[in-house]
């Protein structure tokens, strides 16, 4: 039997019944639509997540207080909550350890802010001059926070653009505004421009203020947050770290290792642990959105069931006109493949539409990918071979005499 | 061309075991137009199954151009049916919904001998030689009368030359005046053009339309005796 007979007669018959067909379809379409749309929010977000931390410069250390663990593996109470670094830690390091670009270390509360008529709950970043680089950061107006401005513990504040909008919607510019923080009046000096990116990790709603400025009348201490330190290159990133813990281990007077007062993360840990989340979150959905594609193939199974139970003459009659076993099942896998391959021609349109209006109206990132595009067709035909598999070979095994006596 | 020799074909059906054919032994040369006839349960009907390579008997032998048929596997028997045997159905077994031409076509498609450029001239030639009119071809097959329907089922016996014709009761859902005309088809192509037809019937008078009539009763042979008395239509 020619592959183009195979075709002609599978096209046949699934005209045949165009209702049952295209139904049998819609339950791959749903199926195949809902994995890719689904997959395509985790690869979003997975996706954001990366570009993100890209943001935030790749050459990136960062020190926190709190017992050292491995990222991700474990609950850490306390972890960031600690004061146990301080200003002076950061400059030792800056001192101390050779390779790196800068150390910017910075302190973080959260305030409430208000200005005349309205106000918001925001993170507040002390930081210093350094900051800017180390982070990337573009202002769209004003300047950033100079050294003379930390030394002088100055009260002025830059605002994150999601920050400016809440505060001052109808303004154009902030520049030269007041805004209390924690009742305390501060002058902004500038704007940042947006980083992109939403809930996890944005950069965009929070205010910087002076190092000292924060210290002095936000935390009321002299520890702070987070040291950060870019290092020159990222072949040097492990020996720095390595550098930077035995400096503070040394300056906090800790001999054992596994009483450290402080963790260093790596910018490559922090992403592959979140992107690892994510990834489980991706395969979560795809999973949930798998189960519809299974009652899908459950479907095709039936269908074609049924389809062989009623065509059992014609199955005789093509035996007695010399079809063997393997062209009566081929014929049925291929109606099943066939069910199958535009189910999940028509799914990948669907979850496309999907992935577009999540986009649009769900103000989420979404990406349908080559791999979820690949894995349409891949499991589609799978099942069609899967659950076409069973009735092709009821149908091959036949009896022809039976099956032409067959009311 | 047919020998068979002794064949048995048994049943088994629960308890008892069902002796369809006992015994039943003869021959069948090219070019003859046998009927065998007998009541329904006389195992007429398991016979050509056996004829047709769609059954294997329990026991006996049966050879078809000189070829074993019962050491024959599934598959070679499936290419014994699409080349050399041609078969046609009481109830025509047509596709329904699907033109006259295509129906024909059919069995070619299982016969990887025939070049696909060669089924539309072989599926003409067939339908011509079975006596329907070409007006006819491309309708589909549930459009026809009964009569035009067996045509059909014969051009689609034909279709693939095959050295032996069987016919199971091919005038049973027809009128008298098309069943007529089904079996002047059968006499034609017999006389004309030289093909072995096995006709199986329950009714003598369709049984004398044939050069040999063979009479079964309870799986075994009661009679097998040239028809000089042909009917002519």
């Amino acid at each position: 039997m020619l592959f183009t007979d195979l075709l002609k007669e599978t096209v046949a018959s699934l005209t045949a019944n165009k209702v049952r067909s295209s139904l049998t379809i819609l339950g791959i379409v749903i199926g195949i639509g809902s994995v890719i749309g689904m997959i395509s929010v985790g690869r979003g977000a997975q996706q954001d997540i990366e570009s993100n931390f890209q943001a935030l410069g790749s050459n990136l250390l960062m020190v926190m207080p709190g017992a050292q663990r491995a990222v991700g593996t474990q609950v850490r109470s306390g972890f960031g909550s600690a004061s146990t670094l301080v200003l002076a830690d950061a400059e030792a390091i800056a001192g101390a350890v050779p390779n790196i670009k800068n150390v910017a270390p910075d302190v973080s509360t959260r305030k409430q802010v208000t200005v005349k008529g309205n106000n918001t709950n925001t993170s507040i970043y002390g930081v210093g001059p350094e900051y800017q680089a180390v982070q990337s950061l573009a202002l769209t107006e004003g300047s950033f926070i100079s050294s003379q401005q930390v030394k002088s513990r100055s009260k002025v504040a830059i605002l994150g653009p999601e920050t400016k909008t809440t505060l001052f919607p109808e303004l154009p510019a902030a520049v030269g505004q007041k805004v209390r923080i924690d009742k305390i009046e501060f002058t902004v000096i500038g704007v940042t421009v947006a980083k992109g990116g939403s809930g996890f990790g944005s950069s965009d709603d929070l205010i910087y203020v002076p190092l000292s400025t924060a210290q002095q009348y936000l935390t009321g201490s002299d520890a702070v947050s987070t040291i950060n330190v870019e290092v020159q290159s990222a072949e040097l990133m492990s020996m720095v770290q390595q550098q930077i813990n035995d400096l503070l281990m040394v300056r906090h007077n800790i001999k054992d290792v596994s009483a450290v007062d402080f963790t260093i993360l790596n910018q490559a840990d922090i992403l592959s642990a979140v992107s690892s989340a994510a990834g489980i979150f991706t395969l979560l959905l795809g999973a949930i959105a798998g189960i519809s594609l299974l009652v899908g193939g459950i479907g095709i199974m039936n269908m074609m069931l049924t389809t062989v139970t009623e065509r059992t003459r014609e199955i005789g009659l093509r035996k007695s006109l010399g079809a063997k076993n393997k062209d009566i099942s081929r014929q049925f896998l291929t109606e099943a493949v066939m069910l199958t391959f535009l189910g999940g021609l028509f799914g990948l349109l669907l979850g496309w539409l999907i992935a577009s209006l999540i986009n649009k109206f769900g103000g989420m990132t979404t990406a349908v990918t080559l791999s979820s595009v690949v894995l349409a067709f891949g499991v589609s035909g799978a099942i069609g071979i899967i659950f076409g598999y069973y009735p092709a070979q009821r149908a091959a095994r036949l009896n022809p005499i039976e099956a032409l006596r067959y009311e | 061309m047919i020998t068979c020799r002794h064949l048995i074909k048994i049943y088994k059906t629960g308890e008892a075991d069902l002796k369809v054919l006992k015994d039943v032994s003869f021959s069948l040369g090219r070019g003859e137009f046998v009927a065998i006839m007998g009541p329904s349960g006389s195992g007429k009907s398991t016979l050509m199954h056996i004829l047709g390579a769609l059954d294997r008997p329990t026991e006996g032998q049966y050879e078809f151009n000189g070829q074993d048929m019962f050491k024959l596997s599934d598959n070679q028997l499936a290419e014994i049916r699409s080349q050399k045997i041609g078969f046609v159905f009481q109830s025509f077994n047509l596709l329904s919904r699907t033109s006259v031409l295509r129906n024909v076509m059919l069995p070619l498609i299982y016969n990887p001998l025939v070049p696909k450029a060669e089924r539309q001239l072989k599926a003409q030639a067939a339908l011509t030689a079975a006596g329907l009119s070409a007006d006819r071809w491309q309708h589909l097959s549930n459009q026809l009368s009964g009569g035009q329907m067996q045509r059909v089922a014969i051009a689609r016996a034909l279709v693939n030359s095959p050295d032996l014709i069987l016919a199971d009761e091919p005038t049973g859902n027809l009128d008298s005046q098309t069943g007529e005309i089904v079996l002047n088809t059968f006499q034609r192509l017999n006389r004309r053009q030289g093909h072995t037809i096995v006709l199986i019937t329950h009714e003598r008078y369709v049984a004398e339309h044939a050069d040999r009539i063979i009479k079964i009763q309870d799986g075994q042979i009661i009679s097998d005796e040239k028809n000089f008395n042909r009917r002519i239509v």
